[in-house]
């Protein structure tokens, strides 16, 4: 089997997923388009070389629907040769599309591709493309279907997270990736959107409030209290969970991932394609795994697809340095360190989502090159990725440097 | 037209009128000859240029009441029947396309081109409500009477004649689902408001009303067959419905724990059917239908909460020939929470009460409850202050036993004290006319060692009364060794005159219903025992059917009541008629902790002055073991809560407590609540099979105790694959 390396990532800076956010200006297509151009650029990338970019979208309707993937490569200046594909397995899509095209190259299929993700959240809309599970009677109602914030909410009940461990857990994502920004941490992948002038757009991750602490936490109502109880979620939470007699709210906007607009692309090849490229492999990816979780709790795959990829690439949790667990909810990440009995000095040390964002089918493309900027940056070797995602699944990835 | 179930009539100005009155009934139902002559008219009106249009309306006070569920019932036989001659493909498809023929019949009135109008008049509910839904225009009466609705959902059942897509296409999708989960009889007003009817006008217009309505020129076109119709909430996959359906998915999950799916089904039908042109969406209703129609939830659901409690409500167990009692007067012992319920129902009811205590203060403590009752009733607007003032001077408190020398029948709510009821019989009996009827309202004391103490044993009968009386609706009457066929009738008549539902229970310790909650409540506490999270056997409990968590209704019945009933079963029958661990976990509770339920608001739940109750923590010291949720078998938790209480059944049945499978099932319906769905404790059983049933009793024996050991009725009920009903079931023919 041949190995597939890393030789390249780069990520648009992430924008605040709002209409006054700097990114909204800029199209779904822009976006990817921004990420793909860069990484085309800055390698003298030969596209003749790239057999398929794949792309993660979670909402893949209006301007990002109908095969974005192919639209951008085209935008991008890939040539006719190169096709595109567009993926989704909801929070993980950028993280799989990475594994995609591994998977090809490691097949022997593929020499080279593009992993990716492209989400604007502000121009489409989280949601907007529907789909069976949240409202088909005939897999919401067997599949305990709740809003990710009210699993989060139950995850927290469940294992014992109080709103103090959620806040602060939220308040040391924002410290460190400011810390981050302000070290520099970031430099080697952030490429500034800019306009068709040149003109900066963005530089850097906009969503950020560094000057967050306990006691401005502390002032934020919890999100899914009335949705929770009016609409008939706390029941499902409970009739899911018995144990539990009430379901506590932790979850705001400020211990939960940010809305944001952003894309991302990895390039992924066997050796062979990287010497006619003539690029450095970075990073080898050593081995992935995806898994069904018991879909109430949602947001608890990241522990299942870590045992089920630690067995696969026979290795145990000590054997991983860094770990980047996507901060979905400030209890996804918890449980997660609590499973594993992870010292928090391993697991995202350059913050997260909940302060930086997640721009959806992106985050698991930005994730890996930010834990592969981190193992180089500090001299350490392997790192272990992880998306928890809708309806109960989990995506993890682990690297190691070459 | 040959008609029987309807006139037919054309005036001069060509509307024709199509008068539903059926002979020899007392109500207008829906049966196969009505579904014939209905689309014999249909196609006369859509043919003859000459009629205009058609009123249908009834010859009865009421318009109808729906379909004729024992029709239901006869299509699921053909069925049984077709599957043995031509196999399960073709019984399907024949049980398929007969189940929808009413669909279709009104479907071909919708679209016959004529406008057609339904004029209603008192109560027009489920199958006759769809008939007039399907007309393009509803005018009902100003009748206090006139009430429309769906109720199928009550017995199990949804609606499969165009109900659920049509009332999806009239009203918001939210509120249309509501609506269809609720199965209320709806007021005009509120019916029109909803925008289910079209106009409310008062009775003796309401012929010439729709009547112009055709004449003015209105189109036979429904609405969603206009090519421009939007559904009031737009499309399914639309921002609106996005914040819909989560929410009624889960809803639906928080009010029937998922064990009702014909509420499901509601669900399906409209989600898919607002997705679909009307002719498709009707299709997919009557898949869901003809599905539904044949879940054992349905077939179990009419037969005790619709067949079985009629025939229980016009006396199927009062003996033949004697005479209605005449009961205008009743003489209550004893004005302390009980007797002050029943003298508030028998009040509200119309019957005169004499309430009696010891003292006339005590007395008037127990008038002063229906003052509450009824002023809780009045701030609510569904009484009126003249209607307080005439229901307590109905009611008579006095410290005098010399005023039951004119009551029709006496009850005693003395305290449950064998001495106490004695004193209070022998004191009663001197006082009342000879003959009167003599009930006890006892919930532990065996009526026959009661009746002792009378000089007619004959005339003493039970009378159980479930707390809180004004909203329990089942009575066991307790029949002593002596009590007599005019004591059974006498108490029956009484029962009915209350509008609760009886059950006729032989003498045991606990009558029927105790034993089987008896059981719930031990099961509750034994789970706890065994280190189950107590809201986990709470939740458990619930998503198993039942509306109360065990701890919290031993909560409510108090502790130390509890508590006592268990030393009263020891002292009687010896220290291994109980369980070791409940009576540790109660004397903890009750003797150490000072946690006496409810009363004290210290119980299993603590209950704060405000705000909710909560378990109360301490409980965790009382586990010395901890089990694991997330390894516990909830499946096997659920099961344990109704075994336990079947199981009990099905002794009170061997034992001759129950004689008759209906009074079993209504019974556990109404007292306490048993799994509705299921069909009482017995239909459960029977449901699942006998076999099956003992099966399953033998592996939770195993499992969990030998309380779960089946009997040797059972045994032998399973080796000759009978059902409760088939064995026990003979009296339905003798009454």
């Amino acid at each position: 089997m041949a190995d597939a390396f890393i030789y390249d990532h780069v990520r648009t800076p992430r924008g605040r997923g709002k209409p006054d956010g700097a990114l909204h200006e800029v199209s779904t297509l822009g976006l990817a388009t921004s990420a793909l151009t860069a990484l085309r650029l800055r390698s003298h990338l030969d596209t003749q070389l790239v057999d398929d970019v794949i792309l993660g979208c979670v909402d893949p309707v209006g301007e990002a629907g109908g095969d974005i993937a192919r639209a951008a490569a085209l935008a991008s200046g890939y040539g006719n040769e190169v096709p595109g594909i567009q993926i989704n397995r909801f929070c993980a899509s950028g993280l799989d599309a990475v594994n995609f095209a591994a998977a090809q190259v490691m097949a022997g299929q593929h020499d080279m591709a593009i992993g990716g993700g492209v989400e604007s959240m502000s121009r489409v809309g989280i949601g907007a493309s529907g789909g069976a599970w949240p409202v088909d009677p005939a897999i919401a109602i067997p599949s305990y279907f709740m809003p990710q914030g009210i699993s989060a909410d139950l995850i927290a009940t469940k294992y014992g997270f109080s709103r103090e461990q959620v806040d602060a857990y939220a308040v040391q994502s924002q410290r460190r990736a400011a810390a981050a920004w302000d070290n520099g941490h970031f430099n080697a992948s952030v490429v500034p959107v800019r306009d068709i002038n040149g003109l900066t757009i963005l530089a850097r991750d906009e969503h950020m409030r560094p000057a967050t602490d306990l006691a401005s936490l502390a002032q934020l109502k919890p999100s899914f209290v009335m949705m929770a109880e009016q609409g008939g979620f706390n029941a499902v939470a409970i009739q899911a969970h018995p144990e539990i007699e009430r379901l506590r709210h932790v979850h705001h906007a400020g211990n939960s991932s940010g809305i944001v607009d952003g894309a991302a692309a990895v390039l992924v090849g066997n050796g062979e394609a990287g010497k006619a490229a003539g690029l450095k492999p970075r990073a080898r990816i050593r081995a992935f795994a995806n898994i069904g979780s018991e879909p109430a709790l949602m947001l608890t795959g990241p522990v299942d697809v870590t045992r089920k990829v630690l067995k696969r690439a026979g290795m145990s949790i000590g054997d991983i340095d860094l770990f980047e667990v996507n901060e979905a909810f400030a209890s996804v990440v918890l449980r997660f360190m609590q499973a594993f009995d992870l010292d928090a000095a391993r697991v995202n040390v350059n913050g997260g989502a909940i302060a930086l964002g997640h721009p959806l089918g992106a985050t698991g493309a930005m994730l890996i090159g930010t834990v592969l900027d981190e193992l180089e940056r500090s001299g350490k070797s392997t790192a272990l990725v992880t998306l928890c995602i809708g309806a109960g699944m989990g995506t993890a990835t682990i690297i190691e440097r070459v | 037209m040959n008609l029987i179930n309807f006139r037919f009539d054309l005036d001069a100005q060509g509307i024709a009128t199509l008068l539903w009155d059926m002979p020899g009934r007392s109500m207008n139902v829906i049966t196969e000859q009505v579904m014939d002559e209905l689309e014999a008219v249909i196609g006369h009106v859509g043919a003859q240029t000459a009629i205009k249009g058609c009123v249908i309306m009834s010859g009865k006070d009421a318009f109808s009441g729906g379909a004729d569920l024992g029709m239901l019932e006869a299509s699921g036989r053909r069925y049984v029947e077709m599957v043995q001659t031509q196999g399960q493909e073709a019984a399907m498809a024949a049980f398929f396309d007969g189940s929808r023929r009413l669909s279709l019949l009104y479907r071909k009135l919708e679209t016959s081109g004529k406008p057609w109008v339904a004029a209603i008049d008192g109560t027009c509910l489920g199958g006759a409500f769809e008939l007039a839904l399907a007309c393009h225009q509803r005018i009902v009466t100003d009748n206090p009477k006139t009430r429309v609705g769906l109720p199928e959902i009550k017995v199990g059942l949804f609606p499969g004649a165009g109900g659920t897509q049509r009332v999806a296409r009239l009203m918001q999708t939210g509120e249309a689902l509501q609506m269809l989960f609720k199965g209320e009889q709806l007021r005009p007003q509120a019916a029109k408001a909803m925008g289910l009817v079209h106009a409310i006008v008062p009775r003796d217009e309401l012929l010439a009303s729709a009547k112009e309505w055709i004449a003015a020129g209105n189109k036979g076109l429904a609405p969603w067959d206009d090519p421009k119709f939007r559904a009031p909430s737009g499309r399914v996959f639309s921002p609106a419905g996005m914040m819909v359906w989560p929410a009624a998915n889960a809803i639906y999950r928080r009010e029937t724990q998922d064990n009702y799916p014909a509420a499901k089904a509601i669900l399906h039908a409209v989600y898919e059917g607002l997705q679909l042109p009307m002719d498709l969406a009707l299709k997919v209703e009557s898949r869901w239908f003809a599905h539904i129609l044949r879940s054992q939830e349905a077939r179990a659901m009419i037969r005790s909460l619709f067949v079985s409690m009629g025939e229980l409500n016009k006396g199927a167990r009062r003996p033949k020939g004697e005479p209605q009692a005449r009961i205008g007067k009743v003489g209550i012992i004893g004005a302390g929470f009980m007797g002050a319920s029943i003298a508030y129902v028998a009040a509200l009811n119309g019957v005169d009460v004499v309430l009696i205590d010891r003292t006339l203060e005590a007395a008037d403590k127990g008038k002063a409850h229906s003052h509450k009752l009824m002023s809780e009733q009045i701030a609510k607007g569904r009484a009126k202050t003249a209607e307080r003032d005439s229901l307590l001077a109905r009611i008579a408190p006095s410290d005098d036993y010399a005023g039951l020398g004119d009551c029709d029948l006496v009850i005693e709510a003395v305290f449950e004290d064998r001495n106490v009821k004695a004193e209070a019989i022998h004191k009663a009996q001197a006082a009342m006319r000879p003959g009167t009827i003599f009930a006890s309202n006892t919930s532990t004391l065996p009526i026959t060692s009661l009746a002792q103490n009378a000089a007619t044993p004959e005339n003493v009968i039970g009378l159980h009364f479930f707390s809180p009386v004004e909203r329990m609706m089942l009575v066991e009457v307790i029949l002593g060794e002596k009590t007599g066929d005019r004591a059974l009738a006498t108490a029956l008549d009484f029962v009915r005159l209350l509008r609760k539902t009886p059950i006729v229970v032989n003498d045991s310790r606990g009558f029927y219903a105790n034993r089987c909650v008896l059981n719930y409540v031990r099961e509750g506490h034994l789970m706890f025992a065994e280190g189950v999270p107590p809201a986990m056997i709470e939740n458990v409990a619930r998503m198993a059917g039942m509306p109360v968590g065990p701890l919290s209704l031993n909560d409510e019945v108090a502790l130390d009541l509890a508590w006592r009933i268990l030393q009263a079963t020891k002292a009687d029958l010896g220290a291994q008629a109980i369980d070791a661990q409940q009576e540790r976990l109660l004397d903890d509770l009750v003797n150490r902790h000072g946690r006496l339920g409810r009363k004290n608001a210290k119980g299993f739940y603590d209950y704060p002055d405000k705000g909710g109750k909560s378990l109360w923590p301490g409980l965790a010291d009382l586990q010395s073991v901890k089990a694991d949720p997330d390894a516990l078998n909830i499946e096997d938790m659920k099961l344990r809560f109704l075994v336990t209480q079947a199981l009990e059944a099905a002794r009170t049945v061997e034992e001759g407590v129950i004689t008759d499978p209906r009074e079993a099932d209504v019974g556990s319906i109404l007292g306490f609540g048993f799994a509705p769905f299921t069909g009482g404790t017995l239909s459960y059983i029977d449901g699942m099979g006998v076999p099956e049933f003992v099966l399953l009793c033998d592996r939770l024996a195993k499992a969990y105790g030998p309380r779960f050991t089946p009997t040797e009725l059972l045994i032998d009920m399973a080796m000759k694959h009978e059902t409760f009903y088939g064995r026990f079931g003979a009296r339905k023919a003798a009454a």
